[in-house]
């Protein structure tokens, strides 16, 4: 349909773009207002929705925290697509407006049925996106795979609203909360929200499309796709697991949320490593990131079990100022990765290089949103991280020699993942945008479009700023975790520092970034009066290599490192246990003109433990079906007759019940 | 008058780890040559090379963009700061509401990652090489150096330094297993993340084998000045922090005069003495390891952070 459509509202790209983006902008004004002026939650009943229910919206400080995230990276999102890129682009248009809507509706339902409805159109929306280039197959299997994830999550989703419905058939969340389940339809709440809203969250084992998927759309609509969707199923967990599930549950909910955040943190950071386009990398470090924030999630679980409120309050808030602040530097380097797709026609590291040298702004953005994602002092990232890290080290207060263990083992593995990130970081810099052009098509690359550098400029000043003042941005959130870890913030967060405890110093952001500042500027000075001034340009040294000809103008671009050569050491040790990364070396006799091929096979573990198998009972159940289908009359009948005797003797026993 | 005594510590700190950084340096270069049998250049022979640098004009490649430029005084600026963070003598300084142990790995992170990416900015396979090398490392580092961290923050309830070395200091935490292997773990890190020999060999002249060395290859001038005080700054703030950590004994408290603050810098340059000349001892025993060995080691690193952990949580000293 999105095809039929394309080409003929090519004109209205402008239109639509700016309209979304100025009521996306207003949107987002709105919930910093809201925030700001501390609202208490509100909910509006419609007619229209669920015949003869109609439908709920509401509005409290959680929403409000997350549409305030949806909304900045959909303006930015909106800005940046004024200035028409490709044909994709102008497909998408169809479909861009309600994917932000769906996601706004999932964030103010107020209702089982409006947040499974939301939800679902959302999904809806962004397969539409997914599938923008149906004549490749790449998109069209990408957009498959999203298709049964999203399709797996309803149906975990829609019997979930069903159990937290209590008898009456309520389906308000005012009713759910009432009810707070217990028992074993507690325990079947939280798997199926883990499931439902993990899949879409990204959540080990069931990331394996996003590195597929984000990348397969137009990079505005990637950029949503990680920076605000995941967000929202994140929202879906939190809501459902700290608000609806009340607060009297048990402390082991925590460990799934934990040991699913550390998998998914370490995973998606070595996958960030040796996955082979921009777009891919980044879709691979925002699993690792999602799961850094269910880990803070699993923190707060245990820790409100435990009746520890502060340090509920700490992990829980480390993990809401880590969403935002993911939010706004993925949407920053998926901007970013789609200017150097525009400018340079490939997302693939294998052709790109030296970007800083026609696309200077588009690389210095890139560099703000890639120093965030490594967790650098003193950018949003390292702020947030420095949370969650304060949480699980404080952990081991809630008790248990079982927990305590499992705490040390995440904080492992969260510094491990953190490690990880910064290494992803340096190589998507330092192959996409430093280093020599590696196609003609790199080097003749151009900079991004005005609109394009608006938003990514934007966007890298609001990183900036929320690295430097993370307290009052914790201090938003404030009324949310005061309701659901009944602990708050407040008297830690303060506008030059955060801290872990009351009356115990902390993270002090504007502290650290004075004195790099100051420390800059002595160096600075010092050279200056004491340093020989000027420079000299020549060839690169390259221990002595001989400058390149006049007809290789770059050099042998094949010579530098590519991205596959920076991650060979990590391929060769995590990789090669956790991928089961293999490299063929397929070298040539001397004499012979072919070229020597290294080829590097990886394979992501959900697929060999969890895919494979499936896949292989479902080919087996269809061969089971097929055999169904060509037995003798004879078997036919004794097959029905068996069937019938069986759905007679459980309406019977459900008539004794 | 605290505050002033606050100010005038931290002044003088940070004038003194300037001051001492290229003249450790030195130092263990000629502690080494000694046990080698060679007669070794002077002390202050790092100290005249940074300053001769310091007067010549750097030639940079045709393709060097401003992070090329950029990164040797931003990697500079965090390691200072990070220095600044580090208590020596004294304790109680300006900076000390500030110096948390993760700001201090972000930090250092920084500048890693700056010099990493300064190394790739020209484009050169010995520039990939060592910034692939560098970042690999650190990823096993840092879980390695966090464990400790760990440790430090069950047994003090708190990951600020300052606070972490007064308790230590007065030695209200006691002797610990952990402590000891939080000790060797940190060792083994702190080699590996100032380049010394068994994980990398600053004296190397093979391109092949080299990490920090061939990231800063392309370097020359004032730059490479800044680079080479740089790596001292990071070795001279790695020992002092494990003299911190490990060995509190003789620091000034918060507030004290300064004969106590005599007495501290004389501590102080008495562990660096002894951890300088343990270095030596180390990097003159010990072969250079292959590459493809040192995530192992760090591995090992890692399982004995691991294990100060788990320590505490098994021992009756922790609730």
């Amino acid at each position: 349909m999105a095809f039929a459509i394309g080409p003929h509202v090519k004109g209205l790209g402008f239109p639509i773009h700016a309209v979304t983006a100025a009521i996306c902008g207003c949107g987002a004004l709105i919930a910093l207002g809201c925030l700001l002026a501390g609202l208490s939650p509100a909910t509006l009943a419609l007619p229209f929705g669920l015949p003869g229910v109609g439908m709920t919206l509401g509005i409290d400080t959680l929403s409000a925290f997350f549409l305030l995230l949806l909304f900045t990276s959909a303006t930015a999102c909106a800005v940046y697509s004024l200035h028409p890129h490709g044909t994709e682009q102008a497909r998408t248009l169809p479909f861009f407006p309600p994917f932000i809507g769906a996601m706004a509706l999932t964030l103010i339902a107020a209702d089982g049925w409006s947040l499974v409805f939301g939800f679902e159109l959302m999904s809806l929306a962004s397969w539409a996106m997914v599938l923008a280039r149906p004549d490749e197959a790449e998109s069209r299997d990408a957009a498959l795979l999203y298709l049964g994830m999203a399709a797996f999550g309803a149906a975990c989703l829609i019997p979930m609203i069903g159990l937290l419905a209590p008898a009456a058939g309520d389906l308000r969340f005012a009713a759910m909360r009432a009810a707070a389940p217990g028992g074993w339809r507690a325990t079947a709440i939280l798997a199926l929200v883990l499931l439902g809203a993990g899949s879409k969250a990204g959540l080990v084992p069931l990331h394996v499309w996003l590195p597929l998927a984000h990348p397969a759309a137009p990079s505005h609509v990637s950029a949503l796709m990680s920076g605000a969707m995941t967000k929202v199923a994140l929202y879906v967990i939190i809501r459902v697991v700290f608000d609806l599930c009340g607060p009297a549950q048990p402390m082991w909910w925590a460990v799934p949320l934990l040991a699913a955040g550390a998998a998914s943190a370490v995973l998606g950071a070595l996958r960030a490593n040796t996955e082979p386009d921009t777009k891919s990398v980044l879709a691979a470090s925002t699993i690792e990131h999602v799961g850094f924030i269910a880990i803070g999630l699993g923190i707060a679980l245990a820790a409100r079990a435990a009746d520890l409120s502060s340090l509920a309050a700490l992990a829980l808030g480390g993990a809401l100022l880590h969403a935002l602040n993911h939010g706004v530097f993925k949407t920053l380097l998926f901007l970013g990765a789609g200017a150097a797709q525009t400018g340079a026609g490939t997302r693939l590291l294998s052709r790109l290089g030296g970007l800083i040298h026609p696309m200077p702004v588009t690389t210095a953005c890139v560099l703000v949103g890639a120093a965030a994602l490594a967790a650098l002092p003193p950018l949003s990232g390292f702020a947030s991280e420095w949370l969650l890290f304060q949480s699980v080290l404080a952990a081991p207060r809630i008790g248990g020699l079982g927990l305590q263990v499992l705490v040390t083992i995440v904080a492992a593995l969260m510094a491990l993942a953190a490690g990880l990130a910064a290494a992803a970081a340096v190589r998507l810099v330092g192959v996409a945008f430093l280093g020599r052009p590696r196609t003609p098509r790199a080097a003749a690359a151009e900079e991004a479009d005005r609109p394009a550098r608006i938003a990514m400029i934007g966007l890298a000043i609001l990183t900036l700023l929320l690295g430097l003042f993370p307290g009052p941005v914790l201090s938003l959130a404030e009324p949310a975790l005061r309701r659901l870890v009944s602990g708050g913030m407040a008297d830690r967060a303060g506008l030059l520092a955060i801290a872990a405890q009351d009356d115990s110093a902390g993270y002090a952001a504007p502290g650290i970034a004075l004195l790099l500042g100051l420390f800059v500027a002595a160096t600075i000075w010092i050279v200056r009066r004491h340093a020989v001034a000027g420079e000299l340009r020549g060839p690169a040294w390259d221990c002595g290599f001989a400058a390149p000809p006049a007809w290789l103008p770059f050099g042998d671009p094949a010579t530098q490192y590519s991205g596959a050569s920076f991650s060979e050491p990590l391929r060769r040790t995590l990789g090669a246990s956790i991928l089961a990364a293999r490299e063929d070396v397929g070298f040539v006799r001397p004499g012979d003109p072919a070229p020597a091929r290294l080829t590097v096979q990886a394979r992501d573990p959900a697929f060999t433990f969890l895919f494979d198998p499936l896949a292989a009972a479902r080919e087996k159940l269809s061969g089971f079906a097929d055999r169904m289908q060509f037995l003798t009359i004879r078997r036919t009948l004794s097959v029905m007759f068996i069937a019938l005797v069986l759905f007679l003797i459980i309406v019977a026993w459900l008539e004794a019940t | 008058m605290i505050l002033l005594g606050a100010v005038l510590t931290q002044i003088l700190h940070l004038a003194l780890m300037f001051v001492l950084a290229p003249v450790v340096v030195g130092l263990i270069r000629l502690i080494k040559a000694r046990l080698l049998g060679r007669q070794g250049p002077p002390v202050l022979q790092v100290w005249r090379d940074l300053l001769r640098l310091l007067r010549k004009q750097p030639v940079l490649a045709e393709n060097a963009s401003f992070v090329f430029t950029a990164a040797p005084v931003a990697g500079l600026a965090a390691i200072a700061a990070a220095a600044a963070l580090v208590p020596s003598f004294a304790l109680g300084m300006v900076t000390a509401s500030l110096s948390d142990l993760i700001v201090l790995a972000g930090l250092l992170a920084l500048a890693r990652c700056t010099l990493a990416l300064a190394a790739m900015d020209v484009g050169t396979s010995f520039g990939g090489i060592g910034a692939s090398r560098e970042m690999t490392f650190a990823v096993f580092a840092e879980p390695a150096l966090l464990m400790v961290f760990f440790t430090f923050a069950l047994l003090a309830g708190s990951t600020n330094l300052d606070l972490i070395a007064e308790l230590l200091r007065e030695g209200t935490l006691g002797v610990r297993v952990s402590l000891g292997l939080a000790l060797l773990a940190t060792t083994a890190v702190a080699i590996a993340e100032t380049g010394r020999i068994p994980v990398d060999n600053p004296a190397s002249h093979l391109e092949l084998t080299m990490v920090h060395e061939a990231m800063i290859l392309e370097y020359s001038g004032r730059h490479l000045a800044l680079i080479e005080f740089a790596a001292a700054l990071k070795l001279l703030l790695w020992l002092t922090l494990i003299a911190a950590l490990f060995f509190p004994f003789g620091a000034a408290a918060p507030g004290a005069g300064p004969l106590a603050w005599a007495g501290g810098i004389a501590a102080w340059i008495a562990k660096l003495l002894v951890l300088a000349g343990a270095l030596a001892w180390l990097e003159t025993s010990l072969a250079k390891m292959r590459i493809f060995r040192v995530p192992e080691y760090l591995a090992v690193a890692l399982l004995l952070g691991v294990l100060a952990a788990v320590f505490l949580f098994v021992s009756t000293g922790f609730v």
